[in-house]
């Protein structure tokens, strides 16, 4: 049965297969179009406040009281970094040492089982953890709460507290990605070691670890990218009072929370405090911007190298 | 590495391993004794994360489940706590997500269709929208808030402060976990299946749209899943879009008369002092967190009931 010659021509231009494909581009295209909208719902009002505030002022004056005409946004920044910062210092240890242990230690059934918990830590709400800061954390912090030596008691709303709920948050984002990037390093590098005479912890420590050190420092990045964003947690927990401190033990205000309480109700537009949540917000936005790009590029690397 | 290959390198290294501890004498204590250390350190990291988790959902019970009685669900949000529930956030909830849902899938599968059958990875602008896409997933969840505030409720689309904002803005802030989650599941597809139908004359779109498309649906199902799980918790851009509180009666998707969620209310009735309302919040979150928790498990039930090997 041979082929009928006329299937072998070119057949009838396809418009139908053109209009799909053209859908779905724009479908894709959508994502850069968001972007787009980003930046200029943010750049609009934020060039209108720079108009009313100067530049100077905005980034280094040290009190924020938009109410007042003080719009000096490092309160904020110390803030959002106070919240982060103490964080980090819980997250980064457990999040690694989870990965490492997953990926190094654990028999393939504990990991099976240990896995998807950590996926349902990743995936409940903030507002959810915001709650648990309020009713369990920053109580227990309060109670066990070593007398005057630290600069206390805290009170109702702590930036500490909000620092051990976030820290909760991206412990899961640290540890998934690190996990991966430790998986990555072929078997032949540890095999090397161990042949060397090298003890588990050592081939933990000294090889595995820095092989896959950019996609742990991506896994460190995107965690702080998202904790810098986390609005209800720092809402619920830090307080809402513009500070210029470090200190865990205060209320403080991050610049996300400053948009979420600003911005509920209705602020009228074009007045100088409706165009300062978009400046905050365009602020925040490159600051997270920075730390994506950074993390995606340090990702593709370690792919890159390894598979 | 073949597995064969792997099995004798091991064995070489098992071999000059134990060569090397015969001339070296054994480990001496002290790096015993660290290595111990470590490991129980590892163990601490896992455990922390494990109660972190369990605490939340203990919490959470233990302070609301005097709450959990019907009028959870059948009462209206309430200036008095002993009457207070979920009823109008609800349903709130359910009108956000259906109309979210009605607009991320097609755009999301889309987009990832478009990405991965369609694409010539080599084009800078198909490499752009990959950055783009990565980078959007990544993007704070108020700056959402923002861009829904500015662009759909104000600004250019101009539609007021109504509920069906927040599902555009919603849609907008999980479509990139979709396509990711989509393409995912549509590069498993072997390339075999693709050439077996082109081969047969299907043209491109044939071959996507009967062959690829429903070899993958599964995972494309589990990433929708995951993104309504996600969406269903996200109050942040809600602030900005106008829910509010204490929303008596059932919200309208089109109607700028007032509009509210329920992890929205969950937050209001939290930031109010009196343990009454701590209670009611809590119960909130339990039933927000039963609804999440079932659908992980359909998510994870989804991939392994329908996972191909090829």
């Amino acid at each position: 049965m041979g082929l009928r010659a006329h299937s072998l021509r070119a057949g009838r231009p396809r418009y139908g297969e053109r209009a799909i494909k053209a859908f779905l581009a724009l479908c894709a295209g959508l994502s850069v179009l968001t972007t787009t909208a980003i930046v200029i719902s943010l750049l609009g009002p934020t060039i209108g406040f720079f108009r009313d505030v100067s530049v100077l002022d905005f980034f280094s004056g040290t009190q924020w009281f938009p109410t007042q005409g003080f719009f000096g946004v490092l309160p904020l920044v110390l803030g959002s970094l106070n919240v982060v910062g103490w964080g980090l210092l819980f997250a980064i240890p457990i999040g690694l040492g989870a990965a490492i242990y997953l990926s190094e230690y654990a028999p393939h059934r504990v990991r099976k089982a240990i896995k998807p918990i950590l996926e349902v830590l990743a995936g409940v709400p903030t507002v959810a953890i915001g709650f648990f800061g309020i009713s369990f954390v920053v109580p227990l912090l309060r109670d066990v709460w070593p007398g005057s030596f630290l600069g206390g008691p805290p009170g109702f709303f702590m930036a500490g507290g909000a620092a051990l709920c976030i820290g909760l948050m991206i412990v899961p984002i640290i540890s998934s990605i690190s996990e991966d990037a430790m998986s990555a390093v072929p078997r032949a590098m540890r095999e090397g070691a161990y042949a060397l005479g090298a003890s588990k912890m050592h081939v933990a420590t000294r090889v595995v670890f820095p092989a896959a050190l950019s996609g742990v420092v991506a896994s460190i990045v995107l965690g702080v990218s998202r904790a810098v964003g986390e609005t209800m947690i720092v809402l619920m927990v830090a307080g809402n009072n513009p500070k210029m401190t470090l200190n865990p033990v205060e209320a403080i205000q991050a610049m996300t929370a400053y948009i979420g309480i600003t911005a509920t109700g209705d602020v009228a537009t074009g007045t100088v405090k409706y165009d300062t949540v978009f400046a905050v917000g365009a602020l925040l936005f490159a600051i997270t911007l920075a730390m994506n790009l950074a993390s995606i590029r340090m990702v593709r690397r370690y792919r890159e190298v390894y598979e | 590495m073949s597995p064969k290959q792997g099995g004798r390198v091991r064995f070489a290294a098992g071999g000059a391993r134990s060569a090397t501890l015969g001339a070296l004498g054994r480990q001496h204590g002290g790096q015993v004794l660290r290595n111990r250390i470590f490991l129980g350190f590892l163990f601490l990291a896992v455990s922390v994360a494990l109660l972190g988790l369990a605490l939340i959902l203990i919490d959470a019970f233990l302070k609301g489940r005097g709450r959990l009685t019907l009028g959870l669900i059948t009462n209206s949000p309430s200036g008095d706590g002993s009457k207070a529930g979920f009823a109008q956030p609800i349903l709130g909830t359910a009108y956000l997500i259906g109309f979210m849902v009605l607009m991320v899938v097609p755009l999301g599968v889309g987009a990832a269709v478009y990405l991965e059958e369609y694409a010539d990875r080599d084009r800078w602008w198909n490499r752009l929208i990959e950055v783009n896409i990565q980078n959007l997933a990544a993007v704070p969840a108020i700056v959402y808030g923002i861009l829904g505030l500015a662009f759909i409720v104000r600004g250019p689309l101009d539609l007021g402060f109504i509920l069906f904002t927040g599902s555009m803005t919603l849609a907008l802030l999980v479509l990139p976990v979709v396509i990711i989650a989509s393409r995912e599941a549509l590069r498993a597809v072997p390339p075999s299946i693709r050439e077996g139908s082109l081969a047969l004359g299907a043209t491109q779109w044939q071959t996507t749209g009967r062959q690829v498309l429903p070899a993958a649906l599964p995972g494309i199902l589990t990433g929708i899943i995951l993104a309504v799980s996600r969406a269903v918790g996200e109050a942040a851009p809600l602030l900005l879009l106008g829910a509010a509180t204490f929303v008596t009666f059932n919200p309208q998707p089109f109607a700028d008369a007032g509009w509210t969620a329920l992890p929205v209310q969950i937050y209001q009735y939290a930031q109010r002092p009196q343990a009454e309302f701590k209670a009611v919040a809590a119960s909130g979150v339990i039933l927000m967190l039963v609804v999440l928790l079932l659908m992980n498990s359909l998510a994870i039930w989804l991939r392994n009931r329908y996972e191909q090997k090829w």
